[in-house]
């Protein structure tokens, strides 16, 4: 770059302020109470020691500093400008070129004189002021001596950001100055209502772990030092734990406790490694999956509460209890997980006593026994998943030779898998069989009265039929299945954990029967939902989507109830008529379509509320017959929302889709 | 984009200092000679610091401080002053002014830069 020497600038320029100077003191012998002249010589002075000092005139600046002092004097009103004043400021200014001139040369004996003469002339004939120089004292730097821990407190003032002051950057300051742990004091936050966005109403407590002197943390406040509150204190390093607890700030310690009992569980879990499982009743878990369900309730109850309050501390209490028992909700879930190893393995003896009771070759394969189900469900799943593979081994897989015959191998597969997806979990029983016959399921399903003669059915529908009670296709009663009882309470079993069972088979290569079953059985996530005056929860799990029914479909649809969904019918229920609500709907009805496996049905509601956590209560033996809900749930304003039972809820839709088809 | 800087100052060989010392730190400097033609270049540009004197012919540098804080893009623009006063009474004048910090003349080109990154932040 191809800058001008500043120095050779500074002399231009201090040529011309002398200049400015001189006429301006010439202005003042004329009218001595000018302002603007005093201003503007005092303008000339100030700047000529300013920029003298930079460029290195120290004897000028210095020679011109007592000058302007006296002109200051005067600006103030402190002295009257006086014709002595002026002539001993106009051979000052004489004297000024030739320090300008000649900085190195020997100027003193002339520049006490000339400023014994204007302190004469400021202060009469008087005690002349001592000269005094103005030098720069630096600050006492401290010896840096090895690494010292500060506890610094400050809060700025709070119009701090306003005037140019960024917080953050003192704290990054502070940071690059050594390990630093700062933690915010939000105590003063006001409430939003009344909180300025623009003030800063923290303060912070930092920690600071450094080499560097007292003096460089000083230096990071230094512009805001005198409005704002600042604590420096140095630390003992030597107990470093008794540094936090100190602190004087609730947070603080609040962080310290937390942490102390993790360090003491991190301890014992080394010392007491052999005991790692507690066994437990299992009643006392589920003792405390009630009390974790009703506090999910209160809590619920509480966060509307906070919701509608402008209480920030409640706000923050509830957030926080919000969390934890979510957290403490979790772990309850986790605790109560089992590997559905402990299921599958049972099933090893039975099909080593079936193959030898049946004189069929079997293979049992398992597959994720690692997967985790709650105890509920494994305990309750146990017998309907003897039924499945006995039915499997009994009715689907053929004897050796058969096998054989149709190009199989002689021994025969039966594959138990279990995976979870999302919320659920799928087990499988899969066969290499022969399959189920259609025609016997629909023969004996007529025989049996539980369809009319040539009803027409989807193929889905006709494998269900095996779980229908009464129903057995089993042309000899045998020992292990067949006796008609079991496959319906198969279903009934799934349904109550609110799973669902599907079914596909082709002839001549097996049967898969896949039951999905949610992870959980005592709390759900859950769609709320208003239908008139009441709300109701659907399981979120079988929820698919949520779409607006336009009044355009709704009016094309009537009668027919179906709505198209990316080119495929979906069959919907208009809830507000199911239950009779004798209600007018909302202008805006939203269809919500939820699925079980493979079928689809959508339900008409007023209003989609949202997302809602539910602890489910099962309803009272008066109502076992009810067959829409499946049970109830409290809502966060304690009143009680019904809980949708989405197996039934489809199967009607389906129905009455069937129906539809059947009038044409 | 590196931060742009404007520096109020009637001596032309300060601004020439600071104008050398900050576009070799890497910084886009503006030079406005006045108090009022700082102002003038504040209402028209915007600016992440502002270097000014105090002691200024037209308009002084606390007047222009003052009015530049009315401006709503540069409420919170730091703003450093410098100030061969070594006295807490100008300091306390131009803060409540609204000004963020200073520097005392004499002042050697590493303090103007090291002052610079220090309200600017990182």
């Amino acid at each position: 770059m191809n800058n001008p020497d500043p120095i050779s600038v500074f002399r231009t320029e201090a040529a011309e302020l002398l200049e400015q100077i001189e006429s301006g003191l010439l202005d003042l012998t004329r009218s001595l109470e000018d302002r603007d002249q005093i201003d503007a010589v005092f303008r000339g002075l100030h700047t000529l020691k300013g920029s003298g000092a930079m460029f290195g005139f120290e004897a000028l600046a210095a020679f011109t500093h007592h000058c302007e002092t006296a002109f200051d004097r005067v600006r103030k009103g402190d002295v009257p400008a006086t014709h002595e004043l002026v002539s001993a400021v106009l051979s000052a200014q004489d004297h000024m070129r030739a320090l300008l001139e000649t900085p190195n040369g020997d100027h003193d004996a002339m520049s006490a004189a000339l400023l014994d003469n204007l302190h004469r002339a400021v202060n009469g004939a008087g005690s002349p002021t001592p000269i005094t120089t103005v030098i720069a004292t630096n600050p006492v730097v401290e010896k840096a001596g090895g690494l010292r821990e500060w506890r610094i407190r400050f809060s700025l003032p709070a119009n701090a950001m306003a005037n140019g002051t960024n917080p953050l950057g003192l704290l990054d300051e502070m940071r690059d100055l050594g390990d630093c742990r700062i933690i915010a004091d939000t105590t003063k936050v006001p409430e939003l209502a009344t909180l300025d966005p623009r003030g800063i109403h923290l303060a912070w407590d930092v920690t600071l772990k450094t080499e560097k002197p007292r003096s460089d943390i000083e230096d990071v406040f230094i512009f805001v030092m005198d409005d704002m509150a600042l604590e420096i204190m140095e630390v003992a390093v030597d107990p470093p734990a008794t540094a936090l607890v100190d602190m004087p700030v609730a947070k603080a310690v609040v962080v310290t406790e937390r942490e102390a009992p993790a360090v003491q569980a991190a301890n014992d879990s080394k010392q007491a490694k052999s005991a790692e499982n507690v066994r437990v009743p299992a009643e006392r878990l589920d003792e405390m999956m009630d009390r974790v369900g009703e506090l999910v309730i209160a809590q619920s109850r509480l966060t509307q509460l906070a919701g509608t309050a402008a209480d920030l501390g409640l706000r923050s209490v509830s957030e926080e209890i919000e969390r934890l028992s979510g957290e403490l909700r979790d772990t309850m879930m986790v605790l109560r997980m089992m590997p559905v190893a402990s299921l599958f393995s049972r099933f090893r003896r039975l099909v080593h006593d079936l193959s030898r009771e049946t004189g069929k070759e079997i293979e049992l394969i398992t597959e994720g026994e690692s997967t985790e189900v709650d105890k509920t469900v494994i305990d309750r799943l146990a017998d309907p998943l003897v039924h499945l593979v006995r039915n499997s081994i009994d009715h689907g897989l053929e004897q050796p030779e058969e096998r054989l015959a149709a190009g199989k191998e002689a021994k025969g597969k039966v594959i138990l898998s279990a995976h979870q997806t999302g919320g659920e979990v799928i087990i499988t029983i899969k066969d290499d069989g022969r399959g189920i016959n259609r025609e016997r399921v629909r023969a004996k399903a007529e025989a049996s009265g539980i369809i009319q003669p040539g009803a027409t059915l989807t193929d889905q529908d006709l494998l269900q039929l095996i779980f229908q009670p009464g129903f057995s296709t089993a042309q000899t009663v045998t020992n292990l299945s067949g006796r008609g009882v079991g496959m319906d309470v198969v279903k009934k079993t799934v349904e109550a954990l609110r799973g669902t069972i599907d079914i596909t088979s082709k002839p001549g290569e097996g049967s898969t029967v896949a039951l999905r079953i949610p992870l959980t059985l005592a709390i759900i996530e859950g769609l709320l939902v208003r239908v008139g005056q009441g709300c109701y929860v659907i399981p979120l799990s079988a929820v698919e989507e949520c779409l607006e029914l336009s009044l355009e479909d709704d009016l094309r649809s009537r009668g027919r109830s179906f709505i198209s969904l990316r080119d495929s019918l979906v069959p919907f229920l208009r809830l507000r008529e199911l239950f009779r609500t004798g209600t007018q709907p909302d202008p805006h009805q939203k269809v919500v379509v939820i699925s079980t496996g493979s079928e689809r049905v959508g339900l008409v509601v007023d209003q989609i509320i949202g997302d809602h956590q539910t602890v489910i209560k099962s309803m009272s033996k008066l109502h076992h017959d009810v067959v829409t809900f499946s049970g109830a749930t409290i809502l966060g304003d304690g009143s009680v929302a019904l809980i949708l039972d989405v197996t039934h809820l489809v199967a009607a839709g389906q129905q009455q889709e069937a129906q539809l088809r059947a009038a044409g | 984009m590196s931060a742009k800087i404007l520096t109020v100052d009637d001596s032309a060989s300060i601004r020439l200092t600071t104008r050398v010392t900050l576009s070799n730190a890497g910084y886009a400097v503006t030079e406005a000679v006045d108090g009022l033609d700082g102002l003038n270049k504040l209402k028209a540009g915007e600016y992440d610091l502002v270097v000014t004197d105090l002691n200024m012919p037209n308009m002084d540098g606390l007047t222009m401080i003052r009015e530049l804080r009315k401006l709503p893009a540069h409420t919170g623009v730091p703003v450093i002053f410098l100030t061969t006063e070594s006295d807490g009474e100008i300091k306390a004048q131009a803060k409540a002014a609204g000004a963020t910090g200073w520097l005392t003349k004499p002042f050697d080109p590493e303090s103007l830069v090291k002052i610079a990154k220090k309200v600017l932040g990182k």
